[in-house]
């Protein structure tokens, strides 16, 4: 088989945009930390890659008919809502403690998906040389 | 990159919410002891009214879009304002009455903290989002 970059790369590129969408998604709910009646949110990682993996698999959902929605790329899972704490006043969900904590830790996985890319490409380029 | 863009410009409309917050705080502080002679002109006490910012706003659209912060305006405060009998007070009125502000200094410094921590949270966020992006611009070197 011909080298195709779509398997090459594995899951790695799905899981990138997720995590880089709900790097969006975090940066939103801690900007509006103060906006009254703002519900944070969030997305669910394991649901979306899951999705991902086996659409790479091969029990891909296809589009046999004219009706059919098209799943976008990277995942188009649904953003939930996260569940407070402790209830504010103002009818605000953010914690910005929690969500800051879950942004850092999403941007180190984020990380860890370019490193893991990275690494990909090193290994492609090591066999399109040959040496 | 779609969503590292976004990131910038909700963090900044965020910044930039909360800089109007902090400007409001600074305003009520420093005239919280400014009297006057009769209720009407009396300084009352500002705050900003936040509320999110979507999409169509922003230019991003679909699954990217994410609300930023806009301030929808800035109310001024129905509490009672501060009669106070100082009959040797230049501004008094014909009782010798001055009105202060209804201005609650306590509730401005917390506001104060509360808005600068948002702000420092925004920040940081920004250097995040630029330390992804330059990775991302690094891939495949």
């Amino acid at each position: 088989m011909a080298i195709s970059f779509n398997s090459a790369l594995g899951v790695h590129e799905q899981a990138l945009m997720v995590r880089e969408r709900r790097a969006g998604v975090l940066a939103a709910n801690l900007a509006n930390a103060d906006t009254p009646h703002y519900q944070a949110r969030d997305l669910d990682f394991q649901a979306l890659i899951r999705q991902a993996a086996a659409a790479q698999g091969g029990a891909r959902l296809r589009a046999t008919q004219g009706a059919h929605i098209a799943r976008a790329a990277g995942g188009d899972g649904e953003l939930l809502y996260r569940t407070p704490m402790q209830p504010t006043l103002d009818g605000n969900t953010v914690d910005g403690d929690i969500e800051m904590a879950q942004f850092a830790r999403n941007a180190l996985d984020f990380q860890a998906s370019l490193t893991f890319l990275q690494s990909k490409f090193r290994g492609l380029r090591a066999a399109l040389k040959g040496e | 990159m779609m969503s590292i863009n976004a990131i910038f410009d909700v963090a900044g409309s965020a910044m930039s919410a909360q800089s109007v917050r902090l400007n409001t705080v600074a305003s009520n502080l420093a005239n919280a002891q400014t009297a006057s002679s009769s209720i009407g002109q009396t300084y009352r006490a500002r705050h900003p009214v936040f509320a999110p910012l979507y999409e169509e706003q922003l230019g991003a659209t679909g699954a990217d879009a994410q609300p930023g912060v806009q301030v929808l305006g800035i109310v001024e405060s129905d509490a009672p304002l501060q009669p106070r009998y100082e009959p040797h007070h230049p501004l008094a009125d014909a009782e010798g009455y001055v009105y202060y502000p209804n201005v609650n200094v306590v509730e401005e410094m917390a506001d104060m903290i509360s808005a600068s921590r948002s702000f420092q949270i925004n920040v940081q966020m920004v250097e995040a989002a630029k330390t992804l992006a330059q990775r991302v611009l690094a891939l495949g070197q």
